[in-house]
C-alpha cells in the first residue's frame, strides 16, 4: 500500500487540511471528515487548548485525525519555540506546523527565524513541519536543521493562485531528502494533482475548500484530485514528446546514402 | 519621515475639488484593478460619481473580504475604565467641562467588569479611557492591561496618545493594538474642534501611528470621525494613512473604523457634514478595495439593521454587548448617566452572533493567544 511516512507516523490519505476560514465548525468538521484527511492543522490563536469543550477541538475527535498545531501569528523564533512547547503540554502531541510570518498582509514566511526555530525544536524532539517559500536551499537547510519534511508555498496563503512556485517546487521536490508537502496558494483541485503528479509527497489544502460554495463537496473533489494526482505519478506518465513528429522528416534523406 | 511629511505634500481643498472632479471613467478603471487601487483611484471610489456603482464595488468587497478573512466575524467588546479627561473636544461626553460624575475603577472594580464580561464568549477587549495623566496614565494602563489578561486573550487600547516608550513599556505589559484616531486631517480646522487640552496638538496625534509602528504594536487602527469636515476628504487622507502605514511598518496589521456623528434633536454638537448609511457603505467598499489585508471595524453606535446587512460587505470586526460608561457591565443602571456616547445596538453579544450565524459566518470569539507574545515570555 502507498503511505507517507513523516516523522514516526504513517498517512494513507496525502491530503493534509486546515481549519481556518469555515462559515461554522459543523460545516468544518463535515468537510476535513469528507476530504479524507488525517492531518488537520489548527491555530494556536484560534483554540483554546486548556479547555477541553474548545468549540474547533472538540469538532477534530474522528480517530483517524491527528491535530497538527500551527504557531501562525508569531513574529520570532523565540515566540515560535514558547508556543509550540505549550501546544505539546496541552494538546499532548509532538507535531508542530512552524509558521512564522511576520508580514500580516501576505504573510510570508520568515526563513531566517524559521530556521533558526526549526533548529531548537527539532533537537528538543518536536517533529517539525515548517512552512517556507519556495526556497530549495532554505529547504537543504531545514532538512539538515532536522526538520521532519517542508512545507514550501505554492502561492500566497489564501491566494487561490496554484503553483505559481512550480519552477522552484520542481527543484525542491528533485533535491529533498524529506518529504516535501506543498503548502499554502492550493486553489482548485487540478493545482492539488499537479502537484502529486509533479512528485510532491502531499499538499495542504484550506482556503480553497472553507471558502467554496460548497465546502464538503470541494473536500470530497480535493480528495479524488489527490489520489489520481499520486496514481499519475507513481504510473509515470509517458514523457512529453519534445517535437513534433513530422511526417515527412527533414533528414530522411541520409538512409539513402 | 513621518506620515505628517506625507500629508503636508496634499492640499485640503485641491484633494476635494479632484474627488469632486471624479468621473464614471475614473470609477470604472478604479473597478476595473486587480489588486488593491492606489490611493489616487480610492478618490474615485469616494465621490458622488461612485455612487451609482455601488452594488458594483459591494460584491467586489464582498468577494475579497470572504477570500482573505474566510467566513468569519471577529467580535470584540469594549471597556470603559476611566471617564476622567483634560480635553475640551466639542462633540464628546467625556469633554472636560461637561459636568458629569467622573471615575477611574481600581483594578478590583477592573477585575469585576472582567467577570461580568466573561459571561459572555468574549476572549478580545478594548479598553478605553478619557485623557488624564493623572487618572489614565501609563502605569494605570499597565496594570490595567495585566488585570485584563487574567480573563482575555487580547487586550487592546483606546486612550490618549503617548510616546513609542510609553507604548514599548505597555508591550511589555501584554499590549496587543491600539487605535487612535485623527478625528479629522483637516489641520486648519482641527483646533475647532479640539480647542484645549493635549488633543489640541494636532500633530503629535497624526504621528501616534508612526510611534505605534516604531514600538511594533500588533495592530494600528485609524479612522476619522465622521461629521466633522467633508468626510470624502477624510476618507481619502485616512486612506493614504493606512497605505503609507501597511508600506512603511511591515510587520503591523492595520485597522479602520467609522464612528460617525448625526444629527439630532436638541443642544449640543451638530454635525457639519453629516453621511448617510449609503454613504458609509460605499466607504466601507473603497477601503476594502484600497487594500485587501485592512480590518474593517463597525461599532455599537450603529444600528443593528445597518450592522446586520453589512457583514458580508467587506466588515471584519465588530463590538457587541458594549456599554461606554466605567463600571456598566457590572452595574448599568447605577452608571449609566457617564456614557460617552449612546449605543445604538443594544442586542446582547449572543444576539449578535445569533445574527452573524444567520448571515453565514462563524462568529470569533478567539484569534490570538497571549502566549504567543513576547512579553509572555519572561
Amino acid at each position: 500500500m502507498d503511505t507517507l511516512k513523516i516523522g514516526e507516523i504513517t498517512f494513507s490519505s496525502r491530503l493534509f487540511t486546515g481549519t481556518g476560514k469555515f462559515s461554522s465548525s459543523s460545516v468544518m468538521q463535515e468537510a476535513i471528515e469528507a476530504s479524507g484527511s488525517e492531518l488537520v492543522t489548527v491555530a494556536l490563536k484560534r483554540v483554546d487548548i486548556r479547555d477541553d469543550q474548545d468549540d474547533i477541538l472538540s469538532h477534530l475527535t474522528h480517530p483517524r485525525l491527528r491535530l497538527l498545531p500551527n504557531t501562525s501569528g508569531v513574529r520570532t523564533a523565540r515566540e515560535a519555540v514558547f508556543a509550540a512547547q505549550l501546544a505539546r503540554e496541552a494538546l499532548h502531541t509532538n507535531l508542530i506546523k512552524l509558521e512564522i510570518h511576520p508580514d500580516p498582509r501576505y504573510l510570508m514566511p520568515d526563513p531566517i527565524e524559521t530556521l533558526s526555530a526549526c533548529e531548537t525544536l527539532a533537537k528538543d524532539g518536536f517533529t517539525v513541519f515548517p512552512y517556507l517559500h519556495a526556497d530549495p536551499v532554505l529547504c537543504k537547510r531545514l532538512e539538515d536543521a532536522g526538520a521532519a519534511c517542508v512545507m514550501p508555498l505554492g502561492a500566497p496563503i489564501g491566494s487561490n493562485k496554484g503553483l505559481v512556485a512550480r519552477e522552484f517546487l520542481r527543484i525542491i521536490i528533485e533535491q529533498s531528502n524529506v518529504p516535501v508537502v506543498v503548502d499554502a496558494g492550493i486553489g482548485v483541485p487540478s493545482d492539488a494533482a499537479l502537484a502529486l503528479e509533479m512528485g510532491a509527497d502531499a499538499v495542504l489544502v484550506n482556503t480553497a475548500i472553507a471558502a467554496a460554495g460548497d465546502p464538503v463537496n470541494m473536500a470530497k473533489a480535493f480528495k479524488a484530485a489527490v489520489e489520481a494526482g499520486r496514481m499519475a505519478f507513481l504510473s509515470r506518465p509517458a514523457a512529453p514528446s519534445l517535437t513534433a513528429h513530422a511526417t515527412s522528416p527533414l533528414t530522411s534523406f541520409l538512409n539513402n546514402l | 519621515m513621518t506620515y505628517y511629511d506625507v500629508i503636508k505634500k496634499y492640499s485640503w481643498d485641491e484633494v476635494t475639488r479632484k474627488i469632486y472632479a471624479s468621473t464614471p471613467a475614473d470609477v470604472e478603471r478604479a473597478l476595473s484593478r486587480t489588486g488593491n487601487v492606489s490611493p489616487e483611484e480610492f478618490m474615485a471610489l469616494i465621490s458622488p460619481a461612485a455612487e451609482p456603482y455601488l452594488e458594483i464595488m459591494a460584491q467586489k468587497s464582498h468577494d475579497i473580504t470572504r477570500r482573505r478573512f474566510g467566513n468569519v466575524m471577529q467580535l470584540y467588546v469594549p471597556l470603559y475604565i476611566s471617564n476622567y479627561c483634560t480635553n475640551r473636544c466639542v462633540y464628546c461626553g467625556f469633554n472636560c467641562g461637561n459636568k458629569i460624575k467622573r471615575s477611574a475603577l481600581t483594578q478590583e472594580e477592573i477585575a469585576k467588569e472582567c467577570e461580568a464580561l466573561r459571561q459572555h464568549p468574549f476572549r478580545h477587549l478594548l479598553l478605553v479611557t478619557g485623557e488624564s495623566p493623572k487618572y489614565s496614565n501609563r502605569e494605570y494602563l499597565g496594570e490595567s492591561i495585566r488585570t485584563t489578561l487574567r480573563y482575555f486573550e487580547q487586550t487592546s487600547i483606546e486612550v490618549q496618545p503617548m510616546d513609542a516608550d510609553d507604548y514599548r513599556y505597555l508591550m511589555d505589559c501584554g499590549l496587543h493594538s491600539v487605535y487612535v484616531y485623527q478625528e479629522t486631517y483637516n489641520e486648519q480646522n482641527y483646533p475647532k474642534y479640539h480647542p484645549a487640552g493635549r488633543k489640541a496638538d494636532y500633530r503629535y496625534r497624526l504621528e501616534t501611528p508612526d510611534r505605534l509602528g516604531e514600538a511594533g504594536v500588533y495592530k494600528i487602527g485609524v479612522g476619522n470621525l465622521i461629521g466633522l469636515e467633508e468626510w470624502r476628504t477624510d476618507a481619502f487622507f485616512t486612506a493614504l494613512h493606512v497605505h503609507y502605514l501597511e508600506n512603511k511598518y511591515w510587520k503591523t496589521k492595520c485597522s479602520v473604523s467609522f464612528p460617525r456623528l448625526r444629527p439630532f434633536v436638541g443642544e449640543g454638537f451638530q454635525p457639519n457634514y453629516p453621511a448617510d448609511e449609503r454613504q458609509l457603505l460605499q466607504s466601507i467598499c473603497a477601503y476594502r478595495l484600497l487594500s485587501e489585508d485592512v480590518e474593517i471595524s463597525i461599532s455599537t453606535r450603529e444600528n443593528a439593521y445597518f450592522r446586520d446587512n453589512t457583514m458580508q460587505l467587506g466588515v471584519t470586526t465588530i463590538s457587541a454587548g458594549s456599554k461606554t460608561t466605567p463600571g456598566g457591565y457590572s452595574d448599568y443602571e447605577a452608571t449609566k448617566e457617564l456614557e460617552q456616547w449612546s449605543v445604538n445596538d443594544d442586542r446582547s453579544p449572543e444576539a449578535v452572533a445569533e445574527s452573524v450565524r444567520a448571515h453565514g459566518l462563524e462568529p470569533v470569539w478567539k484569534d490570538w493567544s497571549t502566549f504567543m507574545q513576547e512579553s509572555a515570555i519572561h
